[in-house]
């Protein structure tokens, strides 16, 4: 579908109930207003006096009335904040790119302060030659630019049981989309030299957790990239500043932050982080392992359990996110009957390879209750499945690759609750 | 040229005529040194590949377990609180609950040795000598019964040791096994007959939810007129004429028990609360718990074993004030060289202060 929008149309169901309300409404086109609206009629103080002047703030943050719009946990999901995650305020935010002040933290040893001057990255292993990289010597190397999502593999991963959280916040945010400046991992491996028998690299972070994860030589020779900048800066401190790795489309597990050490090895190290976690535990008692790719998932941000609508019947933008760690999103549907029926979304922008595309439905609400949900498709031709056509497959405890398609029951005041549908 | 250099260039200009597919090298970086190498490149592979001279016996590992492991996963690997259990489980990875150890669910022993030794204790990683961590992982064998207490590993006998569920894994077959299921053009209309709720989220009822009522981070309704504005400001005004009505009672009231700066500490504490507990129900875990620890002496919490270092300190009479607490907390290796604690110390005062109120508040 393009990216033109069309002017709403009132949904069929709209004119096929054609409900009194509904019908008066589209008819009058417009409310009327009560008298006139003293923010035009007075003059106001901020078109009176003056406002700050430049510098007030050296780097600015949001205005304090988005104050809501913050990263967010949940305390009772870690035993503590140090080895722990948040979420991504998704429900309040536009377009595809995270700013990365508000991107979800994974920590497993907390976020630790790498200086540039401090920092070292080793390639050793099944090389030629080991060598060490300090930041000036990372800077020589030629740049690219690439903007890609990074989902953790556990995002979604409180709700196999059944609908657990309110809130886009909480289900789907687990996740980011930035773009990335940074030398491929490639440009790096071959300036050490991979020996013929090399297979895997282990990478490790420079933090106590180091979070140690195997990826085979292929992905890392492929896209891999080591990335200093985010969205145009550099790095937070929470992101793994100065440097982290970015691996399109897989797990964010193995986007290791504060980067320090890569092996070349003939086989996987079989790391905690790859064995005792990031395994799939499937209905027979056997796990699967190696699930790096992130499959098709779409998520509706608003209206949504933190996004209720409040400004009743009439022209109503439904809008979300999709992405696919095997490509790029070719199409989404949407329902607003709980998936009896579906009609295509209108993508916005050309979408990218594994990063986030933005979708919109034009929907003209009539003011009843609606079960929302959205179906990513991507080019492969994957068709985001239902999370019971998953749990039929992996049972309810695989913790991770949770991409079911999602339900919110928006109520006839606008609010929406997470809910499962038959 | 230095040594190495020359060495370095030799081996490039080698290697790149061996492989002509790779790009030209740029001369970038430096070769990494043999003392380098040995200090970072640690991990060890499931052939045993990495492991170091070693060893211990599970009797030891014991001692080397409770004193540095025990205060999350428990004396026995059971686990406390939401931290792991390390033992148990087994037979359980098909249940309603599977509990997932070393020896229910970790399909090699390298994993333990290399991950207790590079990550763990939590807050002081590196800090095990490689015979701690062979006895430590010996204790954790032990503890799920698949060695005796006489049992002693080493880097000799360290691959005979195989976990249970080694076998219990296989490499991701989504494609295989799930792709052709999800592919294909999708039904668009009148897909099923019936659609009912079958489960809600509301029912559970465990998200963190704003004043309201509502799930925390519901974006404001900015359909009311201003509201938001104009009540912060409201409310800034009313504070700024009680503060010029009352500036001494303010201050008092602030000092004995300011409700910002408890609430502020109560955040902050967070960065304690991997090691320290406090309030009802508190115990010692990593730190000892802090109930009443504003005027108590030093080193006294019952059942807790202290450093060396603060056990001199406390013999020399140190009690706790909020002076001296703010030392420890600005940096608690200077205040006490050779403390446990290993927290690096709050960079902004106004944690320390924030923090110190949180703690009176919790006087016995």
């Amino acid at each position: 579908m393009t990216d033109t929008p069309s002017l709403p149309k009132p949904s069929r169901r709209a004119f096929l109930k054609g409900s009194a309300v509904a019908a008066g409404a589209l008819a009058a086109g417009r409310a009327a207003a009560s008298g006139p609206d003293p923010m035009i009629t007075e003059v106001q103080p901020w078109a009176q006096y003056l406002g700050d002047g430049v510098d007030a703030v050296p780097y600015g943050m949001p205005i304090r009335f988005e104050s809501h719009v913050v990263r967010r946990n949940v305390d009772w999901l870690t035993a503590d904040v140090i080895s722990s995650i948040n979420f991504t305020p998704i429900h309040a935010l536009e377009g595809t790119i995270t700013p990365q002040g508000c991107a979800f933290e994974r920590h497993h040893s907390g976020a630790i302060e790498l200086s540039k001057q401090d920092y070292r990255l080793m390639i050793n292993g099944l090389v030629d030659q080991p060598l060490v990289f300090t930041y000036a010597d990372l800077e020589r190397f030629p740049r690219s630019v690439h903007t890609y999502f990074c989902e953790c593999a556990a995002n979604s991963g409180m709700e196999w049981g059944g609908a657990q959280l309110q809130g886009a916040q909480f289900t789907h945010g687990m996740i980011h989309n930035m773009e990335y400046t940074g030398v491929t991992l490639r440009t790096l491996l071959e300036e050490a030299g991979v020996k013929p028998e090399g297979k895997w690299i282990y990478i490790e972070g420079a933090d106590a957790s180091s979070n140690g994860r195997s990826i085979p030589l292929e992905k890392a020779l492929d896209d891999v990239l080591v990335a200093f900048y985010a969205n145009g800066e550099a790095l937070r401190k929470e992101h793994g500043y100065p440097v982290r790795l970015v691996v399109p489309g897989w797990e964010g597990n193995l986007w290791v932050k504060w980067l320090r050490r890569i092996e070349v090895t003939d086989g996987p190290t079989e790391s905690r982080e790859e064995t005792s976690k990031y395994t799939d535990l499937m209905p027979d008692g056997r796990a699967r392992k190696w699930t790096w790719v992130m499959d098709a998932k779409s998520i509706i941000t608003s209206p949504s359990p933190q996004a209720p609508w409040r400004q009743g019947p009439g022209p109503m933008p439904i809008t979300g996110l999709a992405w696919s760690g095997h490509g790029k999103i070719t199409r989404v549907d949407v329902s607003v009957d709980g998936g009896k029926n579906w009609q295509e979304a209108r993508l916005a922008g050309e979408p990218g390879s594994m990063a986030l595309t933005r979708f919109y439905f034009d929907h003209v609400w009539d003011g009843s209750e609606m079960m929302l949900q959205s179906r990513a498709i991507d080019e492969t031709g994957y068709v985001q499945p239902t999370k019971d056509q998953l749990r039929e497959i992996r049972g309810l405890n695989s913790v991770y690759h949770n991409n079911g398609i999602q339900t919110w029951w928006v109520k006839a005041n606008g609010e929406a609750e997470n809910v499962e549908v038959s | 040229m230095s040594k190495c250099r020359k060495l370095l260039l030799a081996t490039a200009v080698a290697s790149v005529a061996a492989t002509p597919a790779l790009a030209e090298r740029l001369g970038i970086g430096r070769a990494a040194l043999p003392e380098e190498l040995d200090a970072w490149n640690v991990n060890i592979m499931p052939n045993g590949d990495g492991l170091p001279e070693g060893s211990m016996s599970v009797e030891d590992g014991e001692s080397a377990f409770v004193d540095n492991c025990a205060m999350c996963h428990g004396d026995f690997a059971e686990g406390l609180d939401n931290w792991p259990p390390l033992a148990g489980g087994r037979g359980t990875l098909t249940a309603d609950r599977p509990l997932k150890t070393v020896g229910s669910y970790w399909p090699y022993l390298s994993t333990v040795w290399d991950y207790v030794h590079r990550s763990m204790p939590f807050g002081n990683a590196q800090s095990l000598t490689p015979d701690e961590v062979y006895g430590i992982t010996a204790y954790i064998l032990y503890s799920e019964g698949l060695v005796d207490y006489d049992f002693v590993l080493s880097k000799e006998n360290f691959t005979e040791v195989r976990l249970p569920n080694e076998d219990g894994f296989y490499v991701d077959d989504r494609i295989e096994a799930e792709f052709p299921l999800f592919t294909g053009e999708p039904c668009m209309t009148e897909c099923k007959a019936e659609v009912e709720v079958t489960l809600r989220a509301a029912d559970l009822n465990v998200t963190p939810t704003d004043e309201e009522g509502h799930p925390v981070g519901t974006i404001p309704d900015f359909t009311v007129a201003a509201a938001g504005a104009v009540a912060t400001d409201a409310v800034e005004e009313a504070s700024a004429e009680d503060a010029a009505e009352g500036e001494e009672d303010v201050a008092e009231a602030a000092e004995a028990h300011d409700p910002e700066l408890v609430a502020a500490g109560e955040r902050a504490f967070r960065q304690c609360s991997a090691c320290h507990q406090v309030g009802e129900g508190a115990q010692n875990r990593v730190g000892p718990q802090l109930n009443g620890i504003i005027g108590q002496p030093a080193g006294q919490v019952d059942g807790f074993r202290y450093s060396p270092a603060l056990m001199t300190k406390a013999e020399e009479g140190l009690v706790w004030t909020e002076e001296n607490l703010a030392e420890l907390l600005e940096k608690p290796r200077d205040f006490i060289p050779g403390t446990r604690m290993s927290f690096a110390g709050f960079r902004d005062p106004d944690d320390v202060a924030a923090v110190t109120a949180y703690l009176k508040t919790f006087s016995e």
